[in-house]
């Protein structure tokens, strides 16, 4: 482990890969600030950029800086304006907001980045010390256990994806799948479901259907419904805050670290849920006198939530290094990138490329500390961009949804591809069906069309599913998976549930 | 019938069109010695196509009974929304798919952010002149000179 660190600090504090990290939190937390712009389109708009730099690391390092970026940009508009940029961000808006009317927007600020800084941290160190052991197990899958684990994952991120509309979500899971099958498969060289089209020979770029997923629909929405961008005009100063407070929020920022950590590395629950559950469980947990003051205001009610949504977002690349399965639509888009780049992310990564692994992970503490003490003295100035009027911003936002597409591929039918898909995304966000699951089906089809073909060729047939106990048993575990939930929603069909799409 | 069943309904149609192709049509062309294999290109689809016609019918006819929510824009209420500027932007962003290769990148990206910012009500034609200007020749240096990517920067005509 020792001499990985010594191979991910030297690839990490490259002067390249230092401006990557820089540049890449500044870049996400200007954009996460703008409400209705969240991570995945930031993240999908960027992809070009950093596959046509060719660096593998880089390229990771420059995308997880702007992911962590966007959070706590995201949570920055939260706090200030009470319009949370990202969906992960909610919670913090319950307390940090009131705390802004106070006039102690600095203070918000500030436990906001320390905890969000300690959330991030203390998940990196937690990644360091769990994704290697479960890489070493997941050396001895084999491709029928691999095709099984992909099942599990998209069940999963049915499952805990939608609130309560697991047919929705899987119906779009396999929509994606379906889609993965167009076009030229490698095991076969033959095109498939191409309707004699040349520009589907090669199937559907990844990063067409990445922007019209998320960042096209998130651009119409703000044509169409028009976010106040209005804020108390505030000044923001007073940065500091108190030993006492530091000690109130300590215990708050190492629990909220460990939870939000492991809720991070199941598929499907990220960064959202890890937000509301952290906050919830604190107000539980909290004595008498200070439960009355969440929602009012309090500096624990507000260190919960970004502690647990930056410990999440490190715990979601846990299934992404160790086993090459992204649990969360941005995980998804960033798998994509790694295999743009002829990375396959997996366990054999960390033998194949050490290097890429650990300068990921020095970079996440980079990055984290770039946020504390580079973005949070200039937030009051990055806080003007949500001055920019929405008449120059929103065609500056499509522009670039457009050259994102463009430039993958070099091909003008490719923008055709993505306004038309972005039409069709926004009718099913209309309708409520979430849309991540069908990226992840996307970007998972392919290999995991693969490993199922290679499971059958070694086993003449399907009888592989039977003859090795662990395939089986992970695919019951996928089975329930998708059939409890739905069991669960018939018999709670009255609970309602407030909580925003996924991240 | 709610939006997200006449979805269903059309995800059905595509499904089916989907197993047909695979279940009819693609086994016919396949070579002998291919024919001999355990799994055919057309394995995987078959059975995503059962399971995604499963699943649709599943929303169609309502098993699932789908939780309320309040959704961010109502659908039904469509109209009092910004919703001509949205369907002009769209109509805007295909104008530029498909003016990008014949007038080249910067007249076509100029005039794209120029009539984006017009559309949504922006007037002021000289800030929405300069800033359009900046912008295409700062991406479209980016892109050439930084990230080594050919895009035509004039009309051909003019030798770009």
């Amino acid at each position: 482990m020792l001499e990985g660190l010594l191979i991910g600090l030297e690839t990490a504090f490259s002067i390249k890969n230092l401006l990557m990290v820089i540049g890449g939190c500044l870049i996400g937390t200007f954009i996460g600030m703008l409400p209705g712009l969240g991570p995945m389109s930031i993240i999908a708009i960027m992809i070009p950029v950093a596959i046509s730099m060719g660096d593998p690391s880089a390229a990771l390092i420059l995308l997880a800086g702007v992911y962590y970026g966007a959070i706590f940009g995201g949570s920055t508009s939260s706090i200030l304006l009470n319009a949370p940029g990202v969906a992960g961000t909610v919670a913090s808006s319950f307390d940090g907001y009131p705390m802004a009317r106070q006039g102690k927007a600095g203070k918000a600020l500030t436990i906001a980045a320390i905890a969000s800084f300690a959330g991030g941290t203390m998940g990196a160190i937690l990644l360091m010390v769990f994704a290697p052991a479960l890489s070493s197990v997941a050396l001895l899958f084999h491709s029928a256990e691999y095709f099984a684990l992909m099942v599990v994952g998209l069940s999963a991120i049915a499952a805990f994806a939608g609130t309560g509309q697991v047919a929705k979500a899987m119906l779009m899971t396999l929509l994606g799948l379906i889609m993965a099958t167009v076009g030229e498969g490698a095991l076969f060289n033959l095109p498939r479901f191409t309707m004699g089209i040349m520009d589907l020979q090669s199937g559907f770029g990844f990063i067409t259907l990445a922007m019209a997923m998320f960042a096209l629909p998130e651009a119409l929405f703000l044509v169409l419904k028009p976010k106040d961008l209005k804020g108390d005009e505030g000044e923001i100063k007073d940065l500091r805050i108190t030993r006492a407070e530091a000690k109130a929020i300590a215990p708050v920022i190492g629990r909220q670290s460990l939870q939000g950590f492991f809720i991070g590395v199941l598929p499907g629950a990220g960064a959202t849920i890890a937000s509301f559950l952290g906050y919830a469980v604190e107000r539980n947990i909290a004595p008498k006198a200070e439960q009355d003051e969440f929602g009012k205001g309090s500096i624990k009610g507000l260190a919960a939530p970004e502690t647990a949504n930056n410990a999440a977002c490190t715990g979601s690349f846990v299934p992404l290094l160790t086993l090459g399965i992204p649990g969360s639509g941005t995980t998804a888009i960033l798998l994509g990138a790694l295999i743009a780049l002829n990375v396959t992310p997996g366990p054999r990564l960390m033998i194949d490329d050490p290097q890429i692994f650990w300068a990921v992970i020095m970079s996440m503490f980079i990055g984290n500390l770039v946020l504390l003490i580079l973005n949070l003295p200039l937030i009051p100035y990055i806080a003007k961009v949500l001055s920019v009027p929405r008449n120059y911003l929103i065609p500056f936002i499509l522009f670039f949804t457009l050259m994102g597409a463009y430039i993958g591929q070099n091909n003008a039918t490719e923008l055709l591809m993505l306004v038309g898909f972005g039409v069709c995304a926004t009718a099913l966000k209309f309708a409520d069906y979430p849309l991540a699951p069908l990226l992840i089906g996307f970007i998972l089809g392919g290999m995991m069309e693969d490993n199922f073909s290679r499971s059958m060729q070694l086993y003449d047939g399907v009888s592989f599913i039977w003859e090795r106990p662990m395939t089986l048993g992970l695919l019951v575990i996928a089975a329930i998976l998708v059939v409890l939930p739905s069991y669960r929603a018939r018999r709670a069909k009255a609970r309602q549930e407030g909580v925003a799409e996924g991240d | 019938m709610a939006l997200d069943r006449w979805i269903a309904l059309i995800l059905l149609g595509i499904c089916m069109a989907y197993g047909y192709a695979a279940w009819f049509t693609m086994d016919a062309g396949l070579a002998p010695f291919m024919q001999r294999n355990p799994i055919w290109p057309s394995t995987f689809p078959k059975v995503l196509s059962i399971l995604g016609i499963a699943f649709s019918l599943i929303i169609l006819l309502g098993l699932e009974k789908s939780v309320l929510k309040e959704a961010e824009i109502d659908y039904r209420r469509l109209g009092e929304y910004h919703l001509g500027q949205a369907v002009m932007l769209l109509a805007l962003m295909v104008i530029y798919a498909l003016c990008l290769r014949p007038l080249g990148f910067l007249i076509s990206t100029s005039g794209f952010l120029i009539l984006g910012s017009f559309i949504l009500g922006e007037r002021k034609w000289h800030i929405m002149g300069l800033v359009a200007l900046i912008a295409t020749l700062v991406v479209w240096y980016l892109v050439q000179e930084v990230l080594g990517i050919y895009m035509r920067p004039l009309p051909g005509f003019l030798g770009g």
